[in-house]
């Protein structure tokens, strides 16, 4: 039972303090800092069903919040939906796009898999730089007034701000169900050894497509709200190789497999990539330190921060999940 | 006697090696069928082909009187069929318990979660490791994962199992208390085709056994008789003074 689970009430207090905390001092930097931690946690919880529950690497995965973020803009400008329903959309349409590329690429193992994920990503990106309804290479800027049924700007940014928490918790609460469900039994039997799962009954293409389907669908949800709330988007932003690695180094450093460990370490290397890209002394270095610290989590610590907490506190397992 | 399994003129090519060559057999509801010969005579490879691992190019299967000819595994083992294998495949990073509870959720009965963690539960008790049910599985000794293995398949409360060399490599009191084990799941009414090299282990459970030699059926029949066939003891016994030895044994 999902409500008995202590991991539940750590994500919904976190969202109310996320709430909270920048509401009360109406304080807009910390707003913006938190936005984009949840951004992270968002992408690193979605890759983290992928890579930590179901033992398939995806290299790919900012596909489905650049494409979620076209999607949604396009339904909210140009079809003009109110933002959430283009949102909903947005998700539908790229869960779709994933389960049908899924059923596909999903027959690859190990590193070709991975490798039919860059292949995608690159593939999404020339697409989209040469789709005339989505602007081609200049993408899609946005006009002012698009945030009139929200209030204004200002109030639109606060909103999107909401939503995204609320995509942010959702996200975890989804691990955590799937985490201690069935379907999570399946996906772990998948993760540790997929002959022995299908002998054992699961039927492991129904379930690998599932999970590449819903992994796509909260990540392409929060796609449209930021880059509505970012006001442009273009294929080089929306599809850019490098935050989908950084990605995996989240997942890495905060512990695969874990609904917390990849939370945790969404949230870390969001402050400390933005502590590098602020300080004079060390812009562009980001992403040195993050190979770095790849390379260390993986020789020293490969189960993450979480992992070394269950390795010091064996009974943290039952808890921290 | 009913037919549980029913094989008719299975073949299995690799390239140019035809690894199971026109096989055909019956196993009869309850019984025990041993299956034995050299190494690379293609008993594992059958095991596959019956269960759906491996898609066979040639012969069909019936099961329960339900043709399965081309069923992947996960079907198969929704029927009743399930199996172990001879290098075992644990499921590493999960406990005992959670390995089990796969066989349970995803077997026959297609139980839910709770369910599956009781039925997983009893099995664990029934093959002696509920003391190791919270252990990760890669913790196991060898003996541990094969009774993991078997754990697992009966969770999934099979009509069937196929065991694939679930002796070697265990001492003698671990080989007495698995044959032990063995009878007390066929008298739970499942049916058994066991792979072996130990023979008198195999002659000791069997009802009947099927020698296969280069992919083909050589001999097949009750135990006493089939160490006594010539071509068994050239393809594999060695001699006919093992022959003899084995008889006394029995």
């Amino acid at each position: 039972m999902i409500v008995r689970r202590p991991v539940l009430y750590l994500t919904l207090i976190t969202a109310a303090l996320f709430i909270y905390l920048p509401l009360r001092t109406n304080n807009v930097l910390l707003r913006e800092d938190l936005i984009l931690v949840s951004v992270s946690v968002i992408l690193a919880s979605n890759l983290n069903l992928m890579i930590g529950y179901t033992g398939y690497v995806n290299f790919g995965h900012i596909v489905f919040y650049g494409l979620g973020g076209y999607v949604g803009l396009y339904l909210a400008t140009v079809w003009h939906w109110p933002l959430i329903v283009a949102a909903l959309g947005a998700g539908v349409v790229v869960s779709l796009f994933a389960l049908l590329l899924g059923l596909g690429i999903l027959r690859l193992r190990g590193a070709y898999f991975a490798l039919a994920t860059i292949g995608i990503l690159q593939a999404v990106q020339s697409f989209v730089a040469n789709f005339d309804p989505w602007g081609r290479s200049t993408g899609m800027y946005l006009s002012f007034e698009v945030y009139e049924p929200l209030g204004g700007a200002m109030r639109a940014l606060w909103i999107t701000y909401y939503l995204v928490i609320g995509v942010m918790a959702l996200s975890l609460i989804l691990s955590l169900g799937i985490k201690i469900s069935k379907f999570g039994l399946g996906l772990f039997a998948i993760r540790e050894d997929e002959d022995a799962a299908v002998v054992l009954g699961v039927n492991t293409t129904v379930y690998k497509a599932i999970i590449y389907s819903v992994s796509a669908f909260l990540p392409a949800v929060a796609g449209t709200f930021m880059y509505y709330k970012n006001g442009m988007i273009d294929p080089s932003i929306a599809f850019e190789f490098i935050a989908s690695l950084e990605g995996i180094v989240m997942l890495m450093l905060g512990g695969k497999g874990t609904v917390v460990g990849a939370a945790l370490g969404g949230g870390l290397y969001e402050k400390l990539r933005s502590y590098l890209l602020t300080s004079p002394r060390l812009s562009n270095f980001h992403l040195v330190i993050a190979g770095g610290l790849l390379l260390l989590v993986i020789l020293f610590a490969p189960g993450g921060l979480i992992g070394w907490l269950y390795s010091l506190v064996p009974r943290a397992r039952k808890v921290i999940e | 006697m009913t037919a549980l399994l029913e094989g008719r003129g299975i073949c299995k090519r690799f390239g140019g090696l035809l690894a199971v060559s026109d096989v055909s057999f019956t196993l009869n509801e309850g019984e025990i069928l041993g299956l034995i010969g050299p190494n690379g005579a293609g008993k594992t490879t059958l095991f596959n082909v019956v269960n759906g691992v491996y898609r066979s190019d040639g012969g069909t299967f019936a099961f329960a009187g339900q043709d399965i000819t081309g069923w992947p595994p996960n079907k198969l083992v929704h029927l009743g069929m399930a199996r172990t294998h001879q290098i075992v495949k644990p499921l590493n990073e999960m406990t005992a318990l959670d390995n089990v509870t796969v066989g349970a959720c995803f077997g026959r009965d297609y139980l839910r979660l709770r369910a599956a963690h009781g039925v997983a539960m009893q099995v664990l008790e029934q093959v002696h490791m509920a003391d190791r049910a919270n252990i990760l599985a890669k913790h196991l000794t060898i003996a541990g994962k094969k009774r993991l293995e078997i754990a697992r398949a009966l969770a999934a409360k099979p009509k069937l199992l196929l065991l694939d060399e679930v002796l070697a490599g265990l001492n003698p009191t671990e080989v007495a208390k698995m044959l032990e084990l063995i009878r007390a799941i066929r008298d739970q009414g499942v049916s058994i085709i066991m792979i072996e090299h130990l023979m008198h282990a195999v002659m000791n459970v069997s009802d009947r056994i099927m020698v296969l030699n280069f992919g083909l059926k050589i001999a097949e029949g009750k135990p006493e008789e089939v160490v006594r066939d010539p071509a068994v003891i050239e393809a594999y016994l060695g001699s006919a003074d093992i022959a003899d030895k084995l008889r006394e044994v029995q």
